[in-house]
């Protein structure tokens, strides 16, 4: 067991490397050198070769054969991988800071949606799930479906225009923009229930009824214990095994924030930054927010494998 | 239904999950009897069928104009009656160009569809085959892969289908190659195709790898092997028809998303640029829905909707039917 979980773990540094590689391709060997970018368009030559010396961008992209073998990782890429791995961001192309404090500052907005939002969707969803699960094949269960579906098959983009529009600026029940106070949150949290609380409750629907036709619970009916307590005490308690495997997966995802509910909603987050950064071409803040993100998801995917032989003691690894 | 068809009918209607397929009934033809009886997955059939109709008619107008060499009417800019509101002329209302929102929508729903289909020439192929070698050579072919697929899935899905869109169109538009290809296609739909086919492909190669590794084993393979089938032989014809289904149910399932993801893709500005997308059109009416333009807003957002509600619960019942596997007894049919 402990080689396993040593293995999943060590498994971080390959994918991270190669998640680094694709990254770096798409910004400083497909994209062309980046100091062009910086300098703007009326550049004098020497002002492009200085920025492109300042910043690295005269080595070679991968390894450097002109001075083999002593400096052979005297390179862009080896560059930007050591850096990263000493969580040496460097600075932002556009503002002139450190990247580390633009994550730093991020990660407070962003999490202040990112926590309630994904707190409330989790509780409603599998509190409606229960619901369906419970009165699976009647009315209920049928409507809540069909409205889950409904839900999911509007664009969040609707959903967000349409709360603007109504509830916050024909209604004055919320703010429009910004981020001030705790009432700035009410609405993105709650569009961003609204938009995608549907697929959790029919994700959770399936994992109950799953569980629902299993053996046990027939064993339990049989020996007349009554319905609620099987839902409860014994198909919960199973079905909190892929329930706690699919929070694990999501916790990255609150960090990197929410997108839209961020542009829209003018809360400065991790999410927004990370677009605008992509947009501006500002490569020092890309590789860093993917660098985090990728190593944060490869680790809570294979939390999630540990937790789940933890979870569930049938399954045995090799 | 034939008389001798009827006593099996009912009998698979009863029991689902204890359905043993005669030699001469296909798979296709149990889900398609399934489907029959499920009545909501019919009426999504019956408004698929209303939007693919819409698609061919609106592929016939694009293309008539194409080849006529004029441009199409729905291009057509009238200024003087620009954001008018619906009446019996124009059934929703013009747009900022006094183009028919109506004809707007129409064309929507060719770019959806297109959309659907070229990221699937590039997901469906790079997925099946990839998956198809992991799970059939194992080894190190399959590790491989499998390091491909995620180092992929690692990369925030939105840096690398941005990216991919930038540099493709970027160099759709540089080369001169690819100028006859940009004649029929608009470089922006390419772009985002390319982008969200090298990043979609990842759900399907799994998939397929997960089905391949359980049918290598299986006794038909190993009879193939003995007869002296090569291993090309065994992959794409022996195992493939069996796993066929599975493109189906995830291309049902991965077009709605396609269609929604298009929206926030417009939204960010990586996105078709000289069509009019249901993406395009929301966006477009964002700032007048402040002016109290709600048509425009209103008419996407429904075609959209049932778009994608019909393709959400057919691929669901399509699923269910298809892969007996997730029919969970009643569970499903509720």
């Amino acid at each position: 067991m402990t080689a396993y979980i040593i293995r999943r773990l060590l498994s971080v540094i390959p994918i991270t490397i190669g998640v680094m590689f694709i990254t770096f391709f798409v910004f400083r060997v497909v994209g062309g050198n980046p100091a062009y970018r910086i300098a703007g368009k009326n550049a004098t030559a020497t002002r492009i070769a200085q920025i492109s010396h300042e910043r690295g961008y005269d080595k070679p992209l991968f390894l450097n054969f002109r001075q083999f073998p002593r400096h052979l990782l005297d390179a862009q890429f080896p560059q930007v991988c050591w850096k990263l791995v000493h969580f040496d961001f460097g600075e932002s192309v556009i503002t002139k800071q450190h990247v580390s404090t633009m994550l730093l500052e991020g990660a407070g907005p962003s999490l202040c949606v990112t926590t309630p939002l994904f707190a409330i969707e989790l509780t409603l969803g599998i509190a409606l799930a229960l619901l369906a699960a419970y009165y699976r094949g009647g009315w209920i269960d049928r409507g809540l479906v069909l409205l889950s579906v409904m839900g999911m098959s509007v664009s969040s983009l609707v959903y967000i225009m349409l709360a603007q529009y109504w509830l916050a600026s024909q209604w004055r029940l919320f703010p429009v923009w910004g981020f001030e106070s705790p009432r700035y949150l009410i609405l993105p949290v709650l569009v961003g229930v609204i938009a995608g609380v549907g697929a959790e409750v029919r994700f959770y629907r399936t994992v109950v009824l799953d569980e629902m036709y299993q053996e046990y619970v027939r064993t339990a009916r049989a020996k007349g214990v009554s319905s609620r307590a099987i839902l409860f005490r014994h198909v919960l308690r199973n079905a909190l095994i892929p329930i706690l495997t699919n929070v694990i997966i999501a916790i990255p995802f609150l960090y990197t924030g929410a997108l839209l509910l961020e542009n829209f909603f003018g809360i400065p987050g991790l999410g927004r930054l990370t677009v605008m950064a992509l947009f501006n071409f500002d490569d020092d803040v890309v590789f860093a927010t993917t660098f985090i993100g990728s190593i944060l998801f490869v680790l809570f995917n294979a939390l999630t494998d540990i937790a789940y032989t933890w979870a569930d003691p049938r399954i045995r690894i090799k | 239904m034939s008389a001798d068809d009827l006593p099996r009918a009912t009998f698979a209607a009863g029991r689902p999950t204890d359905v043993i397929p005669a030699a001469s009934e296909s798979l296709w033809r149990m889900a398609w009897r399934q489907l029959r009886q499920n009545r909501l997955a019919m009426v999504c059939l019956v408004i698929l069928c209303v939007y693919t109709g819409t698609w061919f008619y609106a592929e016939g107008v694009y293309w008539t104009a194409k080849i006529r060499g004029v441009i199409p009417n729905y291009k057509i800019s009238h200024y003087e009656i620009r954001n008018e509101p619906p009446s019996r002329a124009h059934l929703l209302g013009t747009n900022f160009a006094g183009r028919d929102n109506l004809q707007q929508l129409v064309q929507g729903t060719r770019i959806a569809f297109e959309i659907g289909l070229l990221t699937s020439v590039i997901v469906i192929p790079l997925g099946f085959v990839l998956g198809a070698l992991a799970g059939y050579f194992g080894r190190k072919l399959d590790s491989a892969i499998v390091y491909l697929y995620s180092v992929v899935a690692s990369v925030p899905d939105i840096l690398l289908i941005m990216s991919i869109a930038y540099v493709t169109r970027s160099a759709v538009d540089r080369s001169p190659a690819m100028q006859s290809v940009t004649r029929y296609i608009d470089s922006g739909l390419l772009a985002i195709c390319v982008g969200m086919g090298f990043t979609g492909w990842v759900g399907l190669c799994r998939i397929i790898r997960g089905e391949y590794l359980k049918h290598r084993e299986r006794q038909y393979v190993l009879a193939a092997r003995a007869l002296g089938a090569s291993h090309g032989s065994i992959m794409f014809r022996h195992i493939a028809p069996n796993v066929a289904h599975l493109i189906i149910i995830n291309f049902s399932l991965r077009f709605p998303n396609l269609i929604l993801a298009e929206v926030v893709l417009s939204y960010l500005g990586i996105g078709i640029a000289n069509e009019p997308s249901w993406g395009t059109i929301i966006n477009d009416a964002k700032q007048r829905l402040w002016l109290g333009n709600w048509w425009e807003l209103g008419g996407a957002t429904i075609a959209m909707f049932f778009l994608v509600l019909a393709l959400n619960i057919f691929g669901d019942a399509l699923r269910d039917a298809l892969d007996p596997k997730l029919r969970t007894a009643e569970a499903k049919t509720g």
